[in-house]
């Protein structure tokens, strides 16, 4: 097996026998991405140097034992997305607005990786401002999915899911405002979680929708998504909207000899539409059927403002964002477009024309609208009051079952330009991630088979707030029951020749 | 809902400061009135007694200790800026 084709738990595992050491493993993935991320387009910018350095760093500290108990993640080379804040990277945001931006801190996930001995390689590539479910909006380029390089990895964290798929990086830290990790997970055969919000400070996040924006992580298992978020989680004096609750050990919460006996698994009827590809019903389906044969007790929930999930997103959302964004305006960092009118006000209005994406133009507008005079109670106050019931349906479903089990997305990776230029049915790709968001509670896309095209296809299992530890054990025994997650995509490489 | 006329994508345009051209502010008439009208579905549902969802988290007005600590160096916080004056940002006049 290739070294970058490991877990992250498999790479610990070698390096802590002394088999291994991180510069190896760094200088791995660093090959690897030279290899096929021309074909796939996953990094925006890779930092080798500083990788490497991290690398003998962590090699170092280890052949010292000069790592206590914090060294969960010493060596492992880790991938982050380009709208979280790394010291000294470029932060593009996938944005031309952003484009010469550096940031002077490090985000609290990063600090915290890093502090457990994570290696830094680069950041990956987004939809703009994390606005999208295909990484189309990227005002860089497209990222290639890596099971079949004409469709989307998915969005807006594509090129995390991309990097961890093609082996890239071991593991990576991606965003999810209304699926976003979850969605690019599904569409790329790998692990991507979403924790309760509160549940991960968003010091150092670029802020799209502050209350729905959380950071998660993406790997090859569950049990490396859920060290990573072990490592990120817990309370930060810099996030107020943190919450100060004890982080359990999630790793230790996977293991059990029961299976999945006194588990009750919930199957929601709204996520069963005629709109889907009927290749991914059918996989969801078994895979609820396996975790019934590990001793969990199925049955039907309803969630009936499901269908209310989506205006309610593109309202709330929106709304959100247009507020984030209005802090680009080319005074204390970004682009700002010389002087083109007599006034500062004409400066703003060219340098936000030119500078950001169409997408991103289309929600601030909408945004703007929903909030504006006139039009506040129909459309946002109005939206906050459904999202208080579509919030109360997963209370009272969680009061009859321990998690939901439901598909991630309605189909498999779709092809590079195929919801381009319909809004509206690039949106429909979130309709079973947005709810989660909405009403803050946890949510994990894991591998569940493949379709006739070999695609992956990804089964997502829902829990309470702070409910990190079931959907990690219900996920977690799904898997080690199936050999999904141990599947790896063929990608068409051009042979280099060394002259 | 009617499509949003031309001067209402003006307006907002004109609130969000963005400068668009007469091809997007087209697109974006367009596809925000389909947005909105697909939005408008949300006014089927009783809202009468429900109170609204700002964030899931019952944390308000989260507070540290009103002490002095060390903030952002200047020289950080000029870094990424287009124009330094003065160890200021160089900006146009706000006011006439």
């Amino acid at each position: 097996m290739a070294l970058y084709d490991l877990t992250i738990h498999e790479s610990l595992d070698l390096m802590r026998r002394g088999e291994l050491t991180s510069v190896e493993l760094t200088q791995a993935v660093l090959d690897r991405i030279g290899t096929v991320d021309r074909h796939i387009q996953a990094y925006l910018a890779l930092s080798p140097e500083w990788a490497l350095d991290q690398a003998r760093q962590a090699d170092a500290q280890r052949a010292r034992r000069a790592r206590g108990e914090n060294a969960s993640l010493l060596g492992v080379p880790l991938a982050i997305k380009d709208v979280i804040c790394v010291e000294g990277l470029p932060c593009t945001c996938g944005s031309r607005i952003l484009e010469d931006f550096t940031p002077p801190y490090s985000a609290t996930a990063v600090e915290r990786l890093r502090a457990a001995g994570g290696v830094i390689l680069g950041k990956t590539n987004t939809d703009e401002f994390a606005m999208g479910s295909s990484t189309e909006n990227s005002a860089y380029f497209t990222t290639h999915n890596p099971w079949d390089l004409s469709r989307v990895p998915g969005g807006s964290s594509g090129g995390s899911a991309a990097a961890v798929a093609a082996g890239m990086a071991l593991g990576a830290l991606g965003t999810d405002t209304g699926g976003s990790v979850r969605q690019p997970a599904s569409l790329c055969g790998v692990v991507g979680l979403k924790a309760s919000y509160g549940r991960v400070s968003r010091y150092g996040l670029v802020a799209f929708a502050s209350s729905l924006d959380q950071i998660g992580p993406l790997a090859h298992n569950v049990r490396d998504g859920a060290l990573l978020l072990g490592v990120v989680a817990g309370h930060d004096l810099r996030d107020s909207t943190s919450m100060p609750v004890a982080v359990p050990d999630y790793v230790a919460a996977l293991d059990t000899k029961n299976g999945l006996s006194g588990i009750r698994i919930g199957v929601p009827r709204e996520y069963f539409i005629p709109g889907m590809q009927p290749q991914v019903a059918k996989a969801i389906r078994a895979a609820i059927e396996v975790m019934r044969g590990l001793g969990a007790q199925v049955r039907e929930v309803s969630l009936p403002h499901t269908d209310y999930s989506l205006p309610v997103y593109y309202l709330l959302a929106p709304a959100e964002a247009s507020a984030n964004l209005a802090r680009y305006d080319g005074v204390r960092y970004g682009l700002r477009v010389a002087e083109r009118g007599d006034t500062m006000w004409e400066t703003y209005r060219q340098t936000r024309g030119l500078g950001l994406g169409s997408e991103v133009k289309r929600r601030i507008m909408l945004g703007t609208y929903a909030l504006s005079a006139g039009y506040y109670d129909a459309y946002y106050l109005k939206a906050q009051q459904v999202r208080t019931l579509i919030k109360a349906d997963f209370d009272a479903a969680f009061r009859e079952v321990d998690v939901i089990a439901c598909p991630t997305a309605p189909t498999t990776a779709f092809k590079i330009g195929e919801k381009a230029n319909d809004p509206l049915q690039m949106y429909l790709s979130d309709v079973f991630t947005l709810s989660c968001n909405l009403a803050g509670i946890c949510g994990i896309s894991l591998p569940c088979g493949f379709d006739g095209n070999g695609l992956p296809i990804g089964l997502q299992i829902l829990g309470p707030a702070f409910g990190e530890e079931i959907i990690l054990r219900a996920a977690h025994a799904y898997e080690q029951a199936t050999e999904w997650h141990t599947r790896k995509p063929q990608i068409s490489v051009t042979v280099e020749v060394d002259e | 809902m009617m499509k949003l006329t031309l001067a209402q994508v003006e307006h907002i345009a004109e609130l969000a400061k963005l400068a668009l051209t007469d091809e997007e502010k087209a697109r974006y008439q367009e596809q925000i009135s389909a947005i909105l009208e697909y939005a408008e579905r949300l006014q089927e549902v009783d809202t009468s007694s429900i109170p609204s969802t700002a964030t899931v988290l019952p944390l308000r007005s989260v507070m540290r200790p009103d002490e002095p600590r060390d903030s952002m160096s200047r020289d950080d916080a000029l870094a990424n800026a287009p124009q330094v004056e003065a160890d200021c940002f160089r900006v146009q006049a706000v006011l006439d």
